[in-house]
């Protein structure tokens, strides 16, 4: 029902308006020396340099390719290992011949040199 | 509880948004993404069938599983086929790549 | 789940697995010496071929209800192996004179090869999709083989970008359906919208979306806009391969779901699917004669041969002619893949680098030069515009026929002009052959010329046999659950 929603929508509110009021607060009331260095964006210690979209490598995608195949893998180890119990056997067996054929893609990859940085 | 419909209000239109995207964006990526959006939202209605409809069979849960999976295989061809064609022509708007006529 | 329910995809597992285990042994095979890999995977599908036989007329259910083996199942997985076959056939020579080959273009055929066997068993949604998917992936690959040549990279990219758009439809109206029946298996769902149960406004928009995504796959019309470009631009092996398997493949997911699934609202698809035949066939024809290419007209042609399939579905939708429509289909699909593999075959034979030799042009003087070939691709001709002694006359007229059995007498004669239509641009090819001058530079290559010499004596002894193998496909036609 709607009106369970309430509390969590006034949370929200709250948490807008005091994020908004700190900041203002902040701005207000703060005393303001600018310099040079204290302007540039802050890159963790990192002189910034150069036009803030630089080209990636190719690399990358493959590698993110690769990540993806062998990522979604987990989502069928899931419900496996919830009902690996009642099913016994048959399920670890299921299990091998899945990462059987995963493996077979990985030794592909590998042999065919996708996994390395040039 | 929230009734049905909403989510298939929201998967419908989630599903429209990729449907649009794929019909109107250039970049190959992007349609590629607008096309994840479409499962996705088939994703929505699976599992909210499942809870609505028939909480006692798994099959909508596990159908949305096999949807996750497909999606994957699906990014990771898509994404080796416009590297591909980048790497020799340096563009992946889908109108540039015309020398086949529509 | 017990061993029996193995048993049943045994054929599909030996394809599948001998794909995982050739994709390894591929490694470890030198460049140049890739046609052991060819060997290696023909093979495999031999012994798939065997294995199907040794089990030919099994009928039943497996993995509770997921897996159907029927005469339609086994008539078409042995379709799709023997295309398979071809495609190898074709591709051997072809992938080393255009300095494209690459052992994965074996293992990625029969991956597909598996993908669609798996959809000829489909008996549940998901795995109608799952299927759909395992045929579609390694297609898109496969048209893209030939990179870095850019058309066929052009090719693959719009071939995925609009094929995996159709997947999504078909998934959402799977999803759709799911919602209305709480169920995806075929038999299931029968079953609820039999009981009254179902929800009629999801299960009509599921259907519409699933005809639509599976429309794509065939290639009909107004869904077709992809086929020339990527037939034209797929490595001209992977396109013939393309177009007898993956539409084959389309049509079986059709008839198994609408026709086991959604018998009993079949008033509210039999109408769409009428108009979309009708359609596709004059398209098809029509924009057919315009083409100078002969790649992109085999697809123009492919579209009409679509439409000419899909008249079965309305037929079918009356239960009298069910069995008989689909019995049509199946006998249709195995002569259209004869002919057009062996269409197919003269066209590789002509083709030089860089795409030469593919203009309609080019086919001058061939009579003169290579009688034998000449004639067989005028039988080819033949058999595509449907003149007896020819396969594709008989295939026509007994789909033809079920199309009238069912009262659509108006669809038959739209069938039946565009079929005239068709002949011109069919008979231009016979025409610039024979009476032409001109000096066509063609390969005589060994596995080439028995594909043509196969498909060819296939085309004209069932054209004037048909008997012994429109009796497989009619008791094929009799789907288990078909009531």
């Amino acid at each position: 029902m709607p009106t369970d929603f309430l509390p969590i929508a006034v949370l929200i509110a709250l948490a807008t308006v005091l994020a908004f009021l700190v900041v203002l607060i902040g701005h207000l009331f703060g005393p303001r020396r600018p310099t040079a260095t204290k302007l540039e964006p802050y890159e963790s210690g990192m002189r910034p340099y150069g036009p803030g979209q630089r080209r990636m490598p190719v690399h990358f995608y493959l590698v993110a390719m690769l990540f993806i195949l062998f990522d979604v893998e987990i989502v069928f180890l899931l419900p496996w290992a919830v009902v690996l119990r009642q099913l016994r056997l048959f399920a670890l067996i299921e299990m091998v011949v899945f990462i059987a054929v995963l493996l077979v893609g990985f030794v592909y990859a590998w042999k065919k040199g996708a996994l390395e940085w040039e | 509880m929230i009734p049905l419909s909403w989510y298939l209000i929201l998967a419908a239109a989630i599903f429209c948004i990729g449907v649009y995207g794929v019909l109107a964006r250039r970049n190959a990526v992007a349609i590629l993404m607008s096309i994840e959006l479409m499962l996705n939202a088939v994703n929505i209605n699976l599992v909210a069938f499942w809870r609505y409809m028939s909480p006692g069979v798994i099959s909508g849960q596990a159908f949305a599983v096999m949807v996750f999976a497909v999606a994957a295989s699906e990014a990771a061809v898509g994404l080796a086929l416009i590297i591909s064609i980048y790497r020799r022509r340096f563009t992946v708007a889908a109108e540039e790549i015309d020398m086949l006529k529509w | 789940m017990n061993a029996g329910d193995f048993s049943t995809i045994l054929p599909l597992l030996l394809v599948t697995g001998w794909a995982c285990v050739l994709l390894l042994v591929d490694l470890f095979i030198p460049r140049g010496r890739k046609a052991i890999t060819a060997a290696l995977s023909a093979l495999g599908l031999l012994t798939a071929i065997a294995l199907l036989l040794s089990q030919f007329g099994l009928e039943r259910e497996a993995f509770k209800g997921m897996i159907v083996v029927d005469g339609f199942a086994s008539f078409l997985q042995m379709v799709f192996l023997l295309s398979g076959l071809f495609g190898i056939a074709l591709a051997y020579d072809y992938v080393r004179r255009q300095n494209i080959e690459r052992g994965e273009y074996y293992t990625l055929l029969l991956f597909t090869v598996a993908g669609m066997m798996l959809m000829a068993q489909a008996g549940d949604l998901i795995v109608v999709f799952l299927a759909l998917e395992m045929l579609s992936l390694p297609l898109y690959v496969l048209t893209g083989i030939a990179r870095p040549r850019p058309d066929s990279e052009e090719a693959a990219m719009k071939y995925f970008l609009l094929g995996a758009f159709a997947s999504g439809f078909v998934i959402y109206g799977v999803a759709l359906i799911y919602g209305a029946t709480a169920s995806t298996r075929l038999s299931e769902i029968v079953a609820v919208v039999q009981a009254g149960q179902a929800i009629g406004g999801l299960l009509l928009a599921g259907m519409a979306f699933i005809l639509v995504g599976l429309g794509f796959k065939v290639a009909a019309v107004p869904f077709h806009m992809w086929t020339p470009d990527v037939y034209q631009g797929a490595p001209t092996s992977v396109t013939a391969f393309m177009s007898v398997g993956a539409k084959a493949a389309g049509f079986a997911a059709l008839l198994r779901v609408f026709l086991v699934a959604f018998p009993d609202v079949a008033p509210a698809w039999a109408v769409v699917a009428m108009w979309v035949s009708a359609f596709t066939m004059a398209w098809g024809n029509v924009a057919a004669i315009a083409q100078t290419n002969i790649k992109r007209m085999l697809a123009y042609s492919s579209i009409a041969h679509a439409g000419y399939i899909l008249m079965a579905l309305p037929a079918a939708a009356d239960p009298a002619v069910a069995s008989d429509a689909v019995g049509a289909v199946l006998f249709y699909l195995l002569a259209y893949a004869f002919t057009n593999f062996g269409a197919w075959a003269v066209v590789l034979a002509l083709e030089k680098k860089d795409g030469q030799g593919l203009a309609i042009e080019d086919y001058a003087g061939l009579g003169a030069r290579r009688p034998a070939l000449a004639l067989a691709m005028a039988l080819f001709m033949l058999s595509l515009t449907g003149v007896p002694p020819t396969v594709g006359f008989v295939a026509k007229f007994y789909l033809f026929r079920t199309v009238l059995q069912a009262d659509l007498v108006w669809l038959a004669l739209v069938g039946v002009v565009t079929s005239l239509i068709s002949a011109y641009y069919y008979m231009r090819v016979v025409v610039v052959m024979y009476m032409r001058q001109g000096e066509p530079e063609v390969r005589s290559e060994g596995w080439l010329n028995a594909t043509v010499l196969l498909a060819g004596l296939a085309t004209f002894i069932f054209g004037l046999l048909p008997a012994p193998l429109m009796g497989l496909a009619a008791r094929a036609g009799l789907l288990t659950f078909l009531r």
